[in-house]
C-alpha cells in the first residue's frame, strides 16, 4: 500500500537530471541573449557618450572630422520625407486590407506586404539606383532616397494600420452604420480614430526602421559633407547610417568618433521610440481586456 | 467613382512597388543573364576585365576584354552563413523561448521578452559597428586560435590557420544574434499559447514538468517553429550591412576553412558597386543587378513560403510581425 502512496515522489534519478538541466540550460540560453544585448548596448552607450559633444551636433563634416549636423539633418528630411510617402499609401493598404479583409485584394495585399517586408534592403536599393538614379537621371538624391526608404516602409505601416482596425470593436461599426454613415464616414470618422493611436504607433515604428537602414541608401542618397541644399534630385544628401559604417573604417581618432557618435544617436533613437512604442501598445491592450 | 474601388488603387501601390523591383531589376539585368547564361550561378570567378582595352563582342554583347560573371563563391558564402547563423540561433532561441514561456512569471514576462528582441530593432549597422569594433579583436585573437588548437586537431575545417577573425564563423555569429529574436519571439507566443490542459494531462500521466513541456508542449509548435525557421532564414539571406563590416568580403575563393573570409550576395552588391561603375559597357553593372534579381526572388520564395505555412497550419493565431 505504501508503495503505490510513494510511486509519484520516486522519479527516477535520470529523468531527474535530465529537467533539470533542461532548465538550466534554456536559462543559459536567455541568459547568453541577454548579456550580448546589454553587451551591444554599452559599447554603442559608452564609446558613444565619450564621442558626442556641443561641437558634433552644430557643426558639418570636413574631411574625416568636424560634426555630424548635415548627417543629422539629412537622416531626419530623408526618414520625413519617407514616412510623407508611405503613410497614405501604406494606411490605406491597411485598411483595406483589414475593412475588406475577406475580399481577395485585401487577401493579395496582405500576403504581397509580408513578402515585402522580406525583401532585402539592398534589394530595393539597388532597384532605387536602376529605377530612379539611373533610369529616371535623378542621381544620388534626397527624392531617390526617400522612396527607396518609402518602399521599406508601407508593408510596416500596412500591416500595423491593418491590425490596429482588427481592434475597433464590430458594434462601433455597426452604430455607426445604423445612424446612417456611408463606408467612408465609417471609415475615417468612426474607425480610424479610435485605432489612431495604434496606427501612429506603427507609424514611428516604420520611422524607427528608416532611420536605421544604411544599404537602400548607399546607392540612393549619395553622401555630403554640406547641409541638404533643398533640391529634390540631382544632389546628395548625409544620413548618420552612412557615417557608421565609412568613419568606423578610417585610420584616424577624430573620424572613428564621429562612427561612434552616429552610432549612439541612431541607436538611442530607435530604442527610444521601441519603448515608447511598446509602453502605448502594452496601455491599449490592458485597456481593451478590460 | 465608388470609395471602395478607389481606396482599393491607392492601396495597390504596395503590390505594384513589389512587382516594379523585380520588373526592373529583371529589365535592367537582362543584357548580363543573356550573356552570362545558366553559369553565373556555377562560375567562382567574378573578373571586370581590362577596363582600359576596346571592348569585344562576344555572342552579340560588348564586354570588356576578359570579362567573366560568375558566384558561385557568393552563393556558397550565403548559404554556409547562413546554415551557420541557424545552427547558432535555433537552440538560442529555441532555450531563452523555453525559459521565458514556463519559467519567467507573467509580470515580468512581457519586458524580460521586449528586452531581448529590442535586438530585432538595433539597425544593421550597429551590429557591424560592434563586431568590427569589439567581436572580432576578441574572437580573432582569443577564441579563434583556441579553438584551432582544441576542436581544430579533430576536425579539420577548425583547424589552424585561425585567421585575423573576419570571416565566415564571424559572420555567422553576428548573423545569429540578429534572427534569433524572430525564432524566440515566435515560439513563445505559440509555447505561451498552446492549451495548458496539455501540460496537465502530462502531468497527471507523471511526465515531470521538463517533460511535458519537451515532449508534450514543443511537439505542439513544431510547425510554428518551422515557419520562424524560415522567416529567420529568409532574413539571414539579405543581410548586408553587418556581414559587409565582419565577413572579410572575400573575392573568387571559397572557403576551406570557417575562418575564413567570405561574401555574400547582398554584401558583395554594396562592395562592388563602386568598381563595376569603371565599366564602360555597363555590363559588371548589370551582372550586379543580376544578382540583386536572384536575391530578390530567393527572399520572395522562402518568405511566401514561411507564411503560407504560418498561414496555413495556425489560420487563427496571428505570427509576429518581423
Amino acid at each position: 500500500m505504501s508503495a503505490i502512496a510513494a510511486a509519484p515522489r520516486q522519479i527516477r534519478l535520470s529523468r531527474r537530471i535530465v529537467s533539470i538541466s533542461g532548465w538550466a540550460l534554456s536559462g543559459l540560453c536567455l541568459a547568453v541573449l541577454s548579456v550580448l544585448m546589454v553587451w551591444i548596448l554599452s559599447v554603442v552607450f559608452v564609446r558613444g557618450i565619450g564621442a558626442l559633444n556641443f561641437k558634433v551636433l552644430t557643426t558639418i563634416t570636413q574631411g574625416s572630422g568636424g560634426g555630424l549636423l548635415n548627417a543629422i539633418e539629412g537622416t531626419l528630411v530623408l526618414s520625413g520625407a519617407a514616412l510623407l510617402l508611405a503613410v497614405p499609401f501604406g494606411v490605406a493598404a491597411g485598411i483595406y486590407s483589414a475593412e475588406y479583409r475577406f475580399s481577395s485584394w485585401a487577401i493579395t495585399i496582405r500576403f504581397l506586404a509580408d513578402v515585402l517586408v522580406g525583401v532585402p534592403s539592398i534589394v530595393i536599393g539597388y532597384f532605387g539606383y536602376v529605377a530612379l538614379v539611373q533610369w529616371l537621371g535623378w542621381n544620388f538624391s534626397l527624392a531617390a532616397g526617400a522612396i527607396s526608404l518609402a518602399i521599406i516602409s508601407l508593408p510596416y505601416i500596412c500591416r500595423t494600420t491593418e491590425l490596429a482596425l482588427r481592434q475597433v470593436s464590430n458594434d462601433l461599426r455597426d452604430a455607426a452604420y445604423s445612424l446612417g454613415a456611408n463606408e467612408r464616414r465609417v471609415i475615417f470618422g468612426v474607425c480610424l480614430p479610435a485605432a489612431l493611436p495604434s496606427v501612429l504607433t506603427g507609424v514611428l515604428l516604420a520611422l524607427a526602421v528608416s532611420v536605421g537602414e544604411t544599404a537602400p541608401l548607399l546607392y540612393t542618397a549619395g553622401w555630403s559633407n554640406f547641409m541638404w541644399d533643398g533640391h529634390l534630385t540631382h544632389s546628395p544628401i548625409a544620413y548618420l547610417t552612412y557615417a557608421i559604417w565609412t568613419f568606423i573604417n578610417e585610420p584616424f581618432a577624430s573620424a572613428n568618433a564621429l562612427a561612434y557618435a552616429a552610432a549612439l544617436l541612431v541607436t538611442g533613437f530607435v530604442l527610444i521610440i521601441n519603448i515608447l512604442a511598446r509602453f502605448v501598445l502594452e496601455r491599449r491592450r490592458r485597456r481593451l481586456r478590460r | 467613382m465608388k470609395f471602395r474601388a478607389w481606396l482599393a488603387i491607392v492601396a495597390g501601390i504596395l503590390p505594384l512597388a513589389l512587382i516594379a523591383i523585380v520588373a526592373f531589376l529583371a529589365i535592367y539585368s537582362w543584357p548580363a543573364m543573356h550573356f552570362n547564361g545558366f553559369g553565373f550561378v556555377t562560375r567562382d570567378t567574378w573578373r571586370l576585365g581590362n577596363l582600359y582595352a576596346n571592348p569585344v563582342v562576344v555572342h552579340g554583347t560588348q564586354i570588356p576584354r576578359g570579362a567573366t560573371y560568375g558566384i558561385l563563391f557568393l552563393i556558397v558564402g550565403t548559404l554556409l552563413s547562413t546554415a551557420i547563423a541557424l545552427l547558432i540561433a535555433l537552440p538560442l532561441g529555441v532555450g531563452a523561448a523555453i525559459f521565458l514561456a514556463e519559467v519567467v512569471p507573467d509580470a515580468l514576462r512581457t519586458w524580460i521578452s521586449f528586452f531581448v528582441e529590442l535586438l530585432m530593432a538595433i539597425p544593421s549597422v550597429v551590429f557591424g559597428l560592434w563586431g568590427y569594433v569589439v567581436v572580432i579583436p576578441f574572437l580573432g585573437q582569443h577564441l579563434y586560435p583556441a579553438l584551432a588548437h582544441t576542436v581544430g586537431r579533430v576536425i579539420p575545417i577548425f583547424g589552424e590557420p585561425s585567421g585575423s577573425g573576419y570571416g565566415l564563423l564571424t559572420a555567422g555569429v553576428v548573423l545569429s544574434l540578429m534572427i534569433v529574436p524572430i525564432i524566440a519571439a515566435t515560439l513563445r507566443d505559440a509555447l505561451v499559447s498552446q492549451p495548458s490542459s496539455l501540460r496537465e494531462a502530462a502531468l497527471g500521466l507523471g511526465a515531470t514538468r521538463f517533460e511535458a513541456l519537451w515532449k508534450v508542449m514543443l511537439p505542439g509548435t513544431r510547425k510554428t517553429l518551422i515557419g520562424a525557421t524560415f522567416l529567420a532564414l529568409g532574413r539571414a539571406l539579405g543581410e548586408t550591412m553587418a556581414v559587409l563590416m565582419v565577413s572579410g568580403n572575400a573575392l573568387n575563393i571559397l572557403p576551406h576553412r570557417i575562418y575564413d573570409p567570405i561574401s555574400t550576395m547582398a554584401a558583395f552588391i554594396v562592395s562592388q558597386l563602386d568598381s563595376a561603375l569603371q565599366d564602360p559597357t555597363g555590363l559588371a553593372v548589370r551582372s550586379l543587378a543580376e544578382i540583386a534579381f536572384v536575391l530578390a526572388i530567393i527572399s520572395i520564395i522562402v518568405n511566401a513560403l514561411a507564411r503560407l505555412l504560418l498561414l496555413m497550419w495556425n489560420s487563427n493565431q496571428r505570427s509576429v510581425m518581423v
